[in-house]
């Protein structure tokens, strides 16, 4: 009898006693990280009064209420905070809920995030859903391209020495180069050229992921123990089983700790490459758009909704981390 | 007398000196009209040049001389596409008109570059960092903190704060200070998360020995915590520096006065001038490299004991 019966005495200790413990581990660790966030949102609340305290006092003189000081000229001067202090009551009254304020409430840019997520269909050309998805293209087909571009480059930089002294420097140096900086200036030439659509972004996405991930598995593919190494010659093994074998596998804690930092950079490099084409569609051109139009809401919106988006994708890998270093025992 | 017995020091290279000229020959100069063999002659000297770099890379000059033969090989044959097959300049200029425009435009690209770097970006980068590290000393004092601001920092790291750029430049204005404001949002996440984690990355043995010595929590804090957290914080100084950059020129795509590097860039590349374009991607370039070469050469100094920095001796 392999399996012991429900009943049995003691049959469910071992796994309760891992329930708990699990629990208790997530309230260790969800206790502080909520404290902070509600810290957080409660400084975004407080610093909505002094930033939009200008606005505020202005739709309060309008509404017929007495401010301090009386005049909008005499306004003009003074910073958000002194105003803010001059006539408190009006600066809180009218702060959270402007229609173009400096900074908006959180609860304004939750409310945005859900009407253009949940409450508008996919196909509307305002649902964030939509965007987001314009956006994902570029960012995953960056990503596999770089990835793969990056693990090829380190393949070739560990096994030979000449790659390693001649490339290796060159990989690092040209991540000083402000990438982000020409990405508008590769969409437009590319555009020239007449290659339009994902794959200039997915450049511009893969270029940005490809360092982290031969950085990592270069020190990965290195990871192996000299006695495993020494075991495989002994074996007499080719470098291509020996890589295949033994590099490889070892090297995939390190594969996945830098796929996470290559996604988060390909989704910045997709945002940025959305900037130049005009504000058509995509997260970033939600960005461009909402700071042509001063719909302050609207791009808090998107900035949240690329962050929701960033999560995510690193979550996603994080799994995927997960399942497939527990399959391989390797946590 | 000397001449032979050069060639008996240098007989592996011999073959190869006599080969490449019996190729060189007939491909450069008999078929000099037809363009149809110009990936050839792209492929010749590529192969020459790498051959060369492998000569040279088993030599004691190797780790220096290799990286800049190959970066000599990659704008040799950069330039050698840009003539061979006409490339307009507009797609891709060729590595000499980029050098032109660098020395012609030498005044303008000196103004952006006190702009954009000095002003907007180092001096963000020194008040974000500087935000962070002390941030960082009140959290590490409290472990719940820690533990709280840890992953929301990692979190906020992995963002695309790049996205708060337009946001920055509504509030505070076209000029540097809107620059400096967004390298600060950008550089005080990853700075403020290696330094949390530098903080804490000693040993129960170290902070016993301290404790033994009656070390008050200033000299705990000077001696052990603030040494355990330079390798650490250098990291994240460095990630920083590029960051900084970034930050600086794409929040100049938002609203700037009538110079600065981003500035430079976006009008030249609507003006179609693709050369200052690179040229100002150049000087980016080379500031990155410098600034993240200096602070790994003060890493260096100041954390020589790290097993990371004995190791490369």
């Amino acid at each position: 009898m392999s399996d012991t019966p429900l009943s049995a005495p003691g049959a469910g200790i071992g796994r309760s006693g891992k329930v708990a413990l699990a629990l208790r581990g997530t309230a260790r660790r969800a206790g502080p990280v909520l404290a902070v966030v509600v810290a957080l949102i409660g400084l975004w609340y407080l610093a909505c009064i002094p930033m939009n305290a200008q606005n505020s006092l202005l739709l309060a003189e309008r509404a017929g209420e007495t401010v301090t000081p009386a005049t909008a000229a005499e306004r003009r001067s003074m910073s958000g905070l002194a105003l803010a202090l001059a006539s408190p009551g009006a600066a809180v009254e009218h702060a959270f809920a402007q229609d173009r304020p400096r900074l908006p409430s959180p609860h304004q840019v939750a409310v945005e995030l859900w009407d253009s997520t949940v409450d508008k269909k996919i196909t509307s050309k305002r649902s964030l859903v939509r965007h987001a998805g314009i956006t994902l293209a570029p960012t995953l087909l960056g990503f596999v391209i770089g990835s793969l571009a990056g693990i090829a480059l380190a393949v070739g930089i560990v096994h030979s020495r000449l790659m390693d002294l001649s490339v290796m420097p060159w990989a690092i140096a040209s991540q000083t180069i402000p990438i982000l900086a020409i990405a508008p200036m590769i969409i437009v030439v590319l555009n020239s050229v007449g290659i339009q659509g994902v794959l200039p972004k997915a450049i511009i996405s893969a270029y940005l992921s490809f360092f982290p991930v031969t950085v990592g598995m270069v020190k990965g593919l290195r990871a192996p123990a000299p006695a495993d190494l020494d075991l495989m010659r002994t074996w007499n093994a080719s470098g291509l089983r020996t890589l295949v074998s033994l590099r490889l596998p070892s090297s995939l804690p390190y594969l996945f700790a830098s796929l996470k930092i290559a996604v988060a950079a390909a989704l910045v490099g997709a945002i940025v490459g959305e900037f130049p084409t005009g504000a058509v569609s995509g997260l970033g051109a939600r960005l461009l758009a909402g700071s042509y139009y001063g719909q302050t809401i609207q791009i808090w919106s998107a900035l949240f909704g690329a962050a929701i988006v960033a999560a995510l994708l690193v979550a996603a890998i994080g799994l995927t981390e997960r399942v497939t270093l527990k399959r391989m025992g390797l946590t | 007398m000397s001449g032979l017995s050069w060639a008996r020091r240098n007989q592996n290279w011999l073959p190869w000196v006599g080969g490449a000229a019996l190729v060189a020959v007939p491909l450069f100069v008999i078929p000099a009209l037809s363009p149809a063999w110009d990936p050839l002659r792209l492929a010749f000297v590529w192969l020459i040049l790498w051959q060369w770099n492998a000569q040279i890379s088993r030599t004691r000059f190797g780790p220096v001389a290799a990286p800049v033969l190959f970066g000599l090989t990659l704008l040799i044959l950069w330039e050698m596409t840009v003539r061979l097959f006409d490339v307009p300049s507009v797609i891709l200029p060729a590595p000499t008109a980029i050098g032109i425009a660098l020395v012609d435009q030498a005044g303008t690209l000196r103004g952006d570059w006190v702009q954009t770097v000095a002003k907007g970006a180092f001096g963000g980068w020194l008040m974000g960092s500087a935000a962070a590290i002390a941030m960082a000393l009140l959290v590490a004092r409290s472990d719940v903190l820690r533990r709280g601001l840890l992953p929301v920092g990692n979190f906020f790291a992995a963002l695309p704060i790049v996205g708060t750029a337009p946001i920055l430049v509504m509030w505070f204005g076209f000029g540097w200070e809107s620059k400096a404001a967004v390298v600060v949002v950008m550089v005080f996440f990853p700075v403020l998360v290696n330094t949390i984690a530098g903080l804490d990355d000693t040993t129960a043995m170290q902070r016993d020995l301290m404790r033994t010595y009656g070390a008050s929590a200033g000299q705990e804090l000077r001696y052990l915590k603030a040494a355990a957290a330079l390798p650490f914080l250098f990291n994240g100084l460095k990630i920083a520096s590029t960051l900084a950059l970034i930050g600086a020129i794409i929040a100049e795509f938002f609203g700037s006065p009538t110079f600065g590097l981003g500035f430079r860039i976006s009008t030249e590349v609507g003006r179609l001038n693709l050369p200052v374009v690179w040229a100002a991607i150049v000087v980016a370039a080379v500031t990155g490299s410098l600034w993240y070469g200096l602070l790994a050469q003060l890493e260096a100094r100041l954390t020589f004991w790290h097993p990371s920095q004995r190791g490369r001796a």
